[in-house]
């Protein structure tokens, strides 16, 4: 039982970082229709350049600093070249623009930088934990990476923020507006442009803090772009359009992948199966709800 | 110019049902087939054959597989590589096992390919538009992982790689190793033979699928799947048949990509990556264009390949690294993809309809 719990412990943390990539993609969805593939290439972008500037003696804050007005004005530049004119098409050529997108991204930071492999110490320690040294209450035998539980705390903070953003500002009020109606909005009067022109910022912001973490976690190097790929059912079962779905759905794919890959990997031959095991899981739950446990239901009219 | 259809009455039905109803389009097809099958067998050199033509061809089919699920039905599918990957290895377990020929192998491998495909098409029933590419993505993952899992699909073989034997091309039409199929299936251009006529099969079947009620219902669906319904068009067949369709496309590209063009098997060249080059090709060509698929396949395929040539002719052999033409293809193709987007959501082949349109009212302005 103890063991079953660390597994599922385990799984839950390691899905908050899934859950750290979907918000990004949620965010950019809700308040635009665009489903944007650029989401691990700018994740390695962000994460490559803080690296390779504190690598040539950068320091830690300044590095960070500069790298945040860079994705800052990146999302910026994004919006005015490729969503702006692109506006009103359909979701189909936006979805493509952002594989384009991701393929000029990736170009780049490997152009700029280097494809190498980089180490990322951002000073959170990795030590685990024992809980039952710590916290002899509960009485729970099982061991938790201390990095996990920070990496949970900053996600969680970061959900908090823009819900409450979300919920509470004009800004997020408009957001929500653009996210229901673009021409209703338009029409009452919300600046699109400057709508989308934050998302982007504050979604490149998101970029630079999960690059970060991941790029600690895995070292810096091209596989960060796989993240996408770790995003993508956690998104698809939260539903598109909702960021407590991002969490719960990054959750359910954690613990999924962490249990099948103990549990159900012998019945497969003992080959790691979590490749395709999240894919799965995905597919079970968006059989039930198509369009993810908290996605809008979408009414079709002929 | 005298290239445009008016004043062109057709006289019975047979006419009127033509695929190419101008008689230039019809000379233009005939002179390029002919260029194809004798020109260019007779003088094109092997580094052409193996390197260019053959795996244009077979990612064209690829490609032309994808755009029947995406351009056509409007179903977005990012497992294609994983169907090639299918296709691949049905066609290797089917020479190995039934000693089948190798044509055959490859049609009943693109059967194969697409039963898998109307598998992972099942969730397109209930889940639409971008919830969809979950399922494609599992097939992905999935091919990636069961030829790595189970070594049965390689004959057993622990490398994960395996180099075609020579005995799997010596049948061809009956005959056992006659010396002409050795010739014909170890010369470059008996396999550029074979490719193009397999290509060329299977663009005329989709190019008549396209222009019947096959085709026209893929349309509906991809257009308004409840409109469709509403005009008595069983959507779920439909899409069924879209996919098995592009799958079997898929799967004859993928057989075709390991016996045609780099002679072994490996489970790792059919990764995600390829899945996005070919649906690159589909958006640089232009979604539901048959031309289109092979004018994508060209440019994507051919870019990197006449960058490093221009780079050897411009600096002298061998100065750009492979990394500085990878990342500038990338960054190229990119932005190439952004601006057709922006400029012309058609891709290539609405621009060839620009200017055919053109050359039509040529030299008055429109």
């Amino acid at each position: 039982m103890a063991f079953f719990l660390e597994v599922l412990v385990g799984g839950l943390l390691s899905g908050v970082m899934y859950s750290l990539v979907a918000i990004g993609f949620v965010l950019i969805y809700k308040s635009s229709g665009v489903f944007n593939f650029a989401q691990g290439t700018m994740l390695l972008l962000a994460a490559l350049t803080f690296v390779s500037m504190t690598e040539r003696q950068v320091d830690f804050k300044i590095a960070f600093i500069i790298t945040l007005v860079m994705m800052v004005v990146l999302g910026i530049i994004v919006e005015r070249t490729v969503m702006r004119p692109l506006a009103n098409q359909s979701l189909l050529s936006l979805f493509m623009a952002t594989v384009g997108l991701n393929y000029f991204l990736e170009g780049l930071a490997q152009g700029v930088w280097d494809s190498a492999v980089h180490g990322l110490e951002l000073g959170i320690s990795n030590d685990p934990i024992f809980l039952i040294d710590e916290f002899p209450a509960l009485g729970l035998d099982i061991i938790i990476s201390q990095f996990d539980i920070a990496a949970a705390v900053i996600a969680g903070t970061m959900i908090l923020g823009l819900t409450l953003f979300f919920q509470y500002t004009r800004t997020g009020l408009s957001l929500r507006a653009v996210s229901d109606d673009h021409m209703a909005a338009m029409a009452v009067g919300i600046p699109l442009n400057r709508i989308w022109a934050i998302v982007w910022a504050v979604t490149g912001v998101i970029c630079l803090i999960a690059g970060l973490l991941w790029g600690d976690r895995v070292s810096v190097s091209f596989t960060l772009t796989a993240a996408v790929l770790k995003g993508l059912p956690v998104i698809l079962i939260g539903g598109l359009t909702s960021i407590p779905g991002a969490i719960v759905g990054g959750l359910i794919i954690g613990a999924s992948e962490k249990l099948g890959e103990i549990y159900l990997a012998e019945l497969f031959g003992g080959q790691g199966i979590e490749h395709w095991w999240a894919y799965t899981t995905a597919l079970i739950f968006l059989m039930i709800r198509p369009t993810g446990i908290f996605g809008e239901k979408q009414i079709e009219r002929v | 110019m005298y290239y445009r259809e008016a004043g062109r009455l057709v006289k019975s039905f047979a006419s009127d049902r033509r695929m190419l109803p101008l008689m230039e389009d019809r000379w233009i097809v005939i002179a390029f087939l002919a260029f194809m099958y004798i020109v260019v067998t007779a003088t094109a050199s092997d580094y052409l054959f193996s390197a260019i033509l053959i795996p244009m061809m077979v990612l064209g089919v690829a490609t032309l597989g994808l755009n029947i699920a995406t351009g056509y039905t409007g179903q977005l599918s990012l497992g294609t590589a994983g169907f090639m990957c299918f296709g691949a290895f049905a066609a290797f377990n089917l020479v190995l096992r039934l000693e089948m020929y190798l044509p055959f192998a490859f049609f009943f491998a693109g059967v194969i390919a697409g039963l898998v495909g109307i598998v992972f098409g099942l969730p397109a029933l209930r889940i639409k538009g971008f919830y969809l590419i979950v399922s494609t993505l599992a097939a992905q993952f999935f091919a990636e992982w069961v030829f790595n899992a189970y070594p049965w699909f390689l004959d057993n073989n622990s490398s994960g790689v395996v180099a075609l034997p020579p005995h799997h091309y010596k049948v061809f039409l009956g005959q056992e190793s006659t010396p002409f199929n050795a010739v014909f299936w170890h010369s470059y251009q008996g396999r550029y033979l074979i490719t193009l006529t397999i290509t060329l099969l299977l663009v005329l079947a989709c190019k008549n699928m396209v222009r019947s009620a096959t085709g026209r219902n893929w349309m509906a669906v991809r257009d308004m799947d409840i409109a469709a319904n509403v005009i008595g068009i069983s959507v779920a067949k439909t899409k069924l048949m879209a996919f098995f369709i592009s799958t079997f496309y898929c799967g004859v590209a993928g057989a075709m990509y390991a016996y045609c063009y780099i002679g072994n098997l490996d489970f790792m060249i059919f990764n995600l990556r390829r899945s996005f080059l070919i649906m690159f090709m589909v958006i640089v060509g232009g979604l539901g264009s048959i031309l289109g698929s092979f004018l994508g396949a060209i440019f994507v395929y051919g870019w990197p390949i006449l960058i490093t040539r221009m780079g050897d002719w411009i600096f002298g052999g061998g100065t750009l690294d492979t990394a500085f033409v990878e990342n500038n293809s990338k960054i190229v193709v990119g932005t190439i993809i952004i601006v057709l987007l922006i400029r012309e959501p058609g891709g290539f082949a609405a621009l060839w309809l620009t200017t055919k349109k053109k050359l039509r009212s040529w030299p008055f302005a429109n």
